[in-house]
């Protein structure tokens, strides 16, 4: 699927400890245009802190953050979504009393004269971006998001994410909650980003959503990337060795980083 | 769920649609389902029973109210004793559209009371013609200064400081008491003081003449359907959908029902009160900013999830001392009224069960108590029960202790319809 040679996004050898604690070590990662790019790991791999590190919530300690092939520094979600990075969140971030429309405007609400809210172009343009993922389940964008399922406030969150020319969308554990027909709905919309040619990060536990939906895959363990992964070319057992046992650079605790296989 | 049948259905409906798009067709056939009379009755039914409820069971309170009263004492439905109603009400309903924005960002502002005291007393302390006998405009404006920046500091120390609400205007609660009984106990021996300016006088005393009154209600009818034709045109402009033209219609002809109604009914004792007419007005305004501006949608979703609001770059903190600052001026002008019926102010001035009957107000009128449900109409809505009943029970003679506990029931009885309607929100949203 991959279209361009250079990745959108590239991370090189970036660290970040907590304290004592090193939760990324010289971690190196790409995903590029029109690929999903699954992110596994175990508990505490480092899933997380990369990728809030990448939207700016966490400084990097070491490395370099390239995106379109250019060094940037990212000192906040608000950088992130300028260089159209966006992040869909575990826990969603949708506000239930409101409607479908006025969730996927939040915070940036189409106005006329400067404060008076237009509706009719934020519900066009909302239902517009809707048809276009293929989200067939919801009765209506006037619906408020408490009345929908997990599946369906899931596309919701994800279309809320796609409509702000975004380039790169990293979406973290989306199937977590979801019944087995709803995940797969949602696994379907994370394939129709990638066909718009967006970068798409998934971040799951899940190694059937990893088989469903992936092109490549980088697997995180104890802070350190272990293995990038074709998923054309792996097994599920190869993805649960590399998460289970695979090979550190460098064993947390240790002065100096040497070969340990571990 | 079909797609041919909704396509059948809305002959305005773009045929290409069926063509390109089945599935969008689709998503579409429960709106377009609503644009006729009994759809749009199906679904607002629908609607109710996932715990929507609006102000269903304020009007139908309104109702019992009506009924009970109406047969328990023979001047409780006459011309005097509504307009009289409409006077006590306007007070509260007034500093009840303040705490409504604070009930919707998910906060309560127990202060206020005393903070229409404050404004109150202020006012009237400049209007002293000795001293230091400022003009009626400047009065008001200062005192009104006053409670928003009241409403401000309160705000401040809530966000700043991450003290809950609760606790902030409870403290605020008993210094604006004390401040009150001050300002009061130092300006007059006996605790009185008399308001001595006419036109402020007027504000809660003054009635429209007749013609001035059925212009009002032409004005508020007109601009009703005015605002409900635009918005319906531009919806279809952009072919989206809009109420069906029947169901618009019963809405604008009930509104100019009740409105002529009670226009006629006050017009054949005193007319409409001034009063009455400035309090339409900020009810129009604030309605307008909670429902039409990035403002109000931005408060409606910091109570919603103040997670969610944050992460969607909304200035939360900004959002709540607006709120509370909105709290304080409203206040303010419900005490500029609450003197202008008494002519006076005095050191039991914002006390009483003032603040009970205004929060009762805002949460019997629908506003949540969990935050992010509500309309500022229904701070006119709650304060006419609430209202009706203070004023039925008066006529009726009760003890003041059967009252309060009237009182209390009610305004539990509307505790106990917004947390079921929650429960059933609720239960539509969990998996």
């Amino acid at each position: 699927m991959a279209t361009a040679d250079t990745p959108l996004l590239e991370l090189r050898g970036v660290s970040k400890a907590f304290g004592a604690v090193q939760a990324l070590y010289r971690v190196d990662f790409e995903v590029r245009r029109g690929e999903v790019m699954a992110l596994v790991g175990d508990n505490g791999a480092g899933k997380s802190t990369l990728i809030k590190s990448v939207v700016g919530i966490y400084p990097f300690d070491e490395g370099e953050v390239r995106y379109e092939g250019k060094h940037v520094n990212i000192h906040g979600p608000r950088d992130a979504a300028k260089l159209g990075i966006e992040v869909v969140y575990q826990d969603l971030a949708l506000a239930d009393n409101l409607d479908v429309v006025a969730n996927m405007f939040l915070g940036r609400e189409r106005t006329r004269g400067g404060f008076v809210l237009d509706e009719s172009s934020m519900e066009r343009s909302s239902r517009e971006t809707l048809d276009s993922l293929s989200v067939t389940t919801l009765r209506s964008v006037r619906q408020t998001v408490a009345g929908l399922s997990g599946g369906q406030r899931q596309a919701v969150a994800v279309a809320k994410s796609v409509m702000w020319d975004s380039r790169l969308v990293i979406l973290d554990e989306p199937t977590a909650a979801l019944g087995v027909a709803q995940t797969r709905q949602v696994l379907d919309l994370v394939r129709r980003l990638a066909e718009r040619d967006l970068a798409v990060v998934l971040i799951t536990h899940n190694l059937h959503d990893v088989f469903e939906a992936a092109d490549r895959i980088t697997v995180l363990r104890l802070g350190q990337r272990v293995a990038q992964l074709e998923r054309s070319q792996t097994t599920q057992q190869e993805i649960v060795h590399a998460i289970t046992a695979g090979t550190l650079d460098h064993v947390p605790g240790m002065e100096e980083p040497g070969r340990v296989e571990a | 769920m079909t797609t041919e049948r909704p396509i059948d259905a809305e002959p305005g409906l773009d045929p290409t649609a069926a063509r390109v798009a089945p599935v969008a067709a689709d998503a579409l056939a429960d709106e377009v389902s609503g644009a006729n009379l009994s759809g749009y009755a199906r679904l607002w039914w629908q609607g109710i029973r996932a715990g929507e409820l609006g102000s269903l069971p304020i009007i139908l309170g309104i109702g019992v109210i009506v009924v009970v009263f109406g047969l328990l004492d023979d001047t409780f439905l006459t011309e005097r004793n509504f307009t009289n109603l409409l006077l006590q009400m306007c007070g509260i309903a007034t500093i009840a559209i303040g705490v409504v924005f604070v009930l919707l960002i998910g906060e309560i502002d127990l202060s206020v009371a005393f903070v229409s005291a404050v404004g109150g007393v202020v006012m009237t302390l400049l209007l002293r013609p000795d001293d230091p006998g400022w003009p009626w405009w400047a009065a008001i404006a200062f005192a009104l200064g006053c409670t928003t920046a009241i409403g401000f500091v309160q705000a401040l120390v809530i966000t700043k400081a991450g003290v809950p609400s609760f606790v902030v205007t409870l403290a605020g609660l008993l210094i604006w008491s004390g401040v009150v009984l001050i300002l009061t106990t130092q300006a007059s021996s006996v605790g009185t003081i008399r308001i001595q300016d006419e036109t402020v006088v007027g504000i809660a005393n003054d009635f429209l003449s007749a013609t001035a009154g059925w212009v009002v209600a032409g004005l508020v009818v007109a601009g009703y359907a005015l605002v409900e034709l635009q918005n319906a045109r531009t919806r279809r402009a952009s072919g989206l959908y809009a109420k069906p033209v029947v169901v618009m219609a019963l809405q604008i002809v009930g509104l100019a029902a009740v409105t002529f109604a009670a226009v006629w009914y006050v017009n054949k004792d005193r007319g409409v009160p001034k009063v009455a007419v400035i309090l339409l007005v900020f009810l129009v305004i604030w309605s307008f900013i909670a429902s039409r501006t990035t403002f109000g949608r931005h408060v409606y979703a910091v109570g919603g999830s103040a997670e969610a609001s944050r992460r969607a770059g909304i200035n939360v903190d900004r959002v709540r001392i607006a709120v509370f600052m909105i709290s304080g001026f409203m206040a303010g002008v419900g005490g500029i009224m609450l003197a202008s019926r008494l002519r006076s102010v005095a050191t039991n001035t914002g006390g009483g069960n003032l603040l009970l009957l205004v929060i009762a107000s805002a949460v019997i009128g629908g506003t949540s108590l969990f935050g992010g449900v509500g309309r500022v109409v229904s701070a006119l809505l709650g304060a006419l029960v609430i209202a009706s009943i203070q004023n039925g029970m008066d006529l009726l003679g009760l003890a003041s202790g059967t009252k309060f506990v009237i009182t209390g029931l009610v305004l539990l009885a509307a505790v106990l319809v917004d947390a079921y309607a929650k429960r059933r929100r609720a239960a539509r949203g969990v998996l």
